[in-house]
């Protein structure tokens, strides 16, 4: 396989004054990828800092109710309320290896700002975080959780002002700031090395959970399930499986339908395209343009996903399909109601999928869902949509 | 040779290049932008096809490239662009796009199209020569020169490979970052030209930052083979859309005090 790539996906297709950063973060990544005092380092962290190993929860009532044995992973215990600290804490002290004095993050929910901020403060780096207003209008609280952790947070204003616009701006600082800022990118996406390096750091979820599962039931899953938006919670999760008789589903975002248009299920719906310097399916017109999304788990309101997605994609080895606002918001009522567990927006349509396809299911099957999030950030959104219209 | 070769062997002075935004502000004033340029004496046309996520641009050209788009550019309209300024002019026209428009269209038919509707070489923004064999061949196939862009950052190792695969002129990146017109020319300019002269026959033009004739003048004792403009010449043209003679007025005079300078 050429350097970078996910069978044909992925590469490096971006603009010449960031190469020379690109090349100096992989070789970083390799030497300290495998540097005993880097990983003893980052699993203290993750052991004493952030919460892991996450516990696997059986859900009793919710396998009652579909007929199969239902296990979530629970990455919303995680210290910040989501799977995102796994990949900050990662690559903030691999910076601080590399001596690098600022981080910059995009965010979209802002959870990835958020945990970029926590990695930040606790590692002693600077944090800016770059935005969309229309995301700062719809997720005030974490723009003050960021602010309270001393990150500065940066408006966006250009093109859609959601989460595609707040990579493009941090990108263009990048490109003015690389000697001495690490990009500190949220998902598998972007440009080599990052699908493999956020790979690499979320992939702790599918470890433990695989250990988890052999300790408790002697076997492994029969199939697991995940949202993606990016992906990396998702390649988090399926990867130590890949090799596997698993079968490993990936849930995009359906917003309104994929009829409508008003979606983010690039996999389902996109064609291969590039943007954010990867070749990778994309939501797109004839002309290439990059098409606006919508989801209401703004996680998931992104209109490319990770290159290896696009590969898993097309091999088959990963199904994919999506669900509805509608169905995601079903979902995270039932998970609350029956489980005593509010799951975040994102997570709730992989609970949706497997609402959707229990009766695919036997009795003894073992069916994984990663919880990748909480739901505290989503209250007061899924509380205006029960008022209804104003 | 193709036309931008020949216009370097020509000059015994640096050439001036002017970036425009295909579209911007919309059809018609995109084309008397074109000529105002053309006529005050630009030696090479630099012809942006607007894009939904240009990372490479400053705000400037972002806010070009969305306007252009709000008022219905397209591949096709781009290619008819080209047309259009055929029908008045000979002057060497580089385009200057970002990957997934040339992806998206088929690599190959894109150089084919631009070819046919009267261009001169492709610059991909977002498009290292890691990942321009193939677009380097459709170049090569299709005549055209394939530009490819130099910054302060690129290693020695990178910049071999970049002089290897590019024709028609290099364009170096005079700071890191995006495009945008800056004060000050940055320092970094006339070092490069240092670094890369001796290891290419071929022209070396300077771009990113430049919007004043003292930026032009540095450049010329310097030695730049071209000095490049892009964000001050589409900040004229946004300041002067609903008035297409103080537009005409205002670029001519702008490019002919670049032009003064490089003279010498």
């Amino acid at each position: 396989m050429k350097r970078g790539r996910f069978g044909d996906f992925g590469g490096q297709f971006a603009p010449e004054s960031l190469m020379g950063a690109l090349s100096e973060l992989e070789d970083a990544f390799r030497r300290y990828g495998n540097d005993p005092g880097f990983l003893s380092t980052l699993d203290s962290y993750l052991a004493e800092f952030a919460g892991r190993p996450t516990p696997l929860t059986h859900c009793r009532n919710l396998s009652e109710d579909l007929g199969c044995r239902v296990f979530l992973k629970r990455e919303d215990l995680l210290h910040g309320g989501a799977h995102k600290l796994n990949n900050t804490l990662g690559q903030a002290l691999l910076a601080r290896f590399m001596g690098k004095k600022r981080l910059i993050a995009e965010t979209g929910a802002g959870q990835h700002g958020v945990a970029t901020a926590i990695a930040g403060a606790v590692l002693g780096i600077p944090v800016e975080v770059y935005m969309g207003e229309v995301d700062i209008g719809r997720q005030h609280p974490n723009v003050f959780r960021m602010e309270l952790m001393g990150a500065k947070v940066i408006p966006v204003s250009s093109g859609t002002r959601t989460l595609k616009d707040a990579v493009n701006e941090a990108l263009r600082d990048w490109a003015a700031s690389v000697g001495e800022t690490h990009y500190l990118l949220g998902s598998v996406v972007g440009p080599h090395p990052f699908p493999l390096m956020v790979r690499t750091f979320q992939s702790v979820i599918g470890k433990e959970t695989r250990a988890q599962i052999l300790e408790r039931e002697g076997r492994l899953p029969d199939a697991i399930l995940a949202c993606v938006g990016g992906g990396s919670n998702a390649i988090g999760i399926f990867h130590p499986f890949l090799q596997d008789r698993v079968r490993l589903i990936g849930v995009e975002a359906g917003g309104e339908g994929i009829e409508t248009g008003r979606h983010g299920a690039s996999l389902c719906a996109g064609s291969p395209g590039i943007l954010h310097g990867a070749l990778s399916f994309l939501l797109q017109d004839q002309d290439g343009q990059v098409l606006p999304t919508h989801s209401i788990a703004a996680g998931l309101d992104y209109p490319g996903v990770g290159p290896e997605h696009s590969m898993l994609h097309e091999t088959g080895r990963v199904e994919y399909t999506s669900v509805t606002d509608q169905e995601a918001l079903e979902a995270f009522a039932l998970l609350s109601r029956r489980e005593g567990i509010i799951p975040a927006l994102e997570s709730a349509h992989a609970i949706a999928q497997l609402l959707k396809m229990a009766g695919e299911f036997e009795r003894d099957d073992i069916i994984v869902v990663n919880l990748s999030g909480r739901g505290d950030k989503d209250l007061a959104e899924v509380a205006r949509l029960r008022r209804g219209p104003e | 040779m193709t036309r931008i070769g020949e216009v370097f062997g020509m000059l015994d002075r640096p050439a001036f290049i002017a970036y425009l935004v295909a579209g911007y502000p919309d059809q018609h004033g995109f084309l008397t932008a074109a000529q105002a340029v053309i006529e005050a004496g630009a030696d090479i046309l630099e012809l942006g096809m607007p894009f939904s996520d240009p990372v490479a641009d400053g705000p400037t050209i972002q806010r070009a490239h969305t306007r252009a788009l709000e008022q219905g550019m397209t591949v096709d309209g781009f290619f008819n662009s080209i047309r259009e300024v055929r029908r008045f002019s000979e002057i060497p026209i580089l385009l200057m796009v970002y990957c997934n428009t040339v992806y998206r269209r088929g690599v190959e038919q894109f150089y084919l199209e631009a070819k046919g509707a009267g261009a001169d070489g492709v610059l991909i923004v977002d498009m290292p020569p890691e990942e321009g064999g193939r677009a380097v061949r459709a170049a090569r196939e299709s005549g055209l020169d394939q530009v490819f862009l130099v910054a302060p950052s690129t290693s020695d190792e990178r910049l071999e490979q970049i002089l290897k695969s590019g024709g028609g002129f290099v364009y170096l990146a005079s700071l890191l970052g995006v495009t945008g017109a800056r004060e000050k020319l940055s320092d970094q300019a006339s070092r490069l030209i240092g670094r890369v002269r001796p290891r290419t026959r071929l022209p070396l033009a300077v771009g990113f930052g430049i919007s004043r004739p003292e930026h032009a003048a540095a450049l010329r004792t310097a030695r730049a083979d071209g000095v490049i403009v892009g964000s001050a010449l589409v900040r004229i043209v946004e300041e002067y859309a609903g008035d297409p003679e103080r537009m005409t007025h205002e670029l001519q005079g702008f490019v002919a005090g670049m032009r003064k300078e490089l003279e010498g």
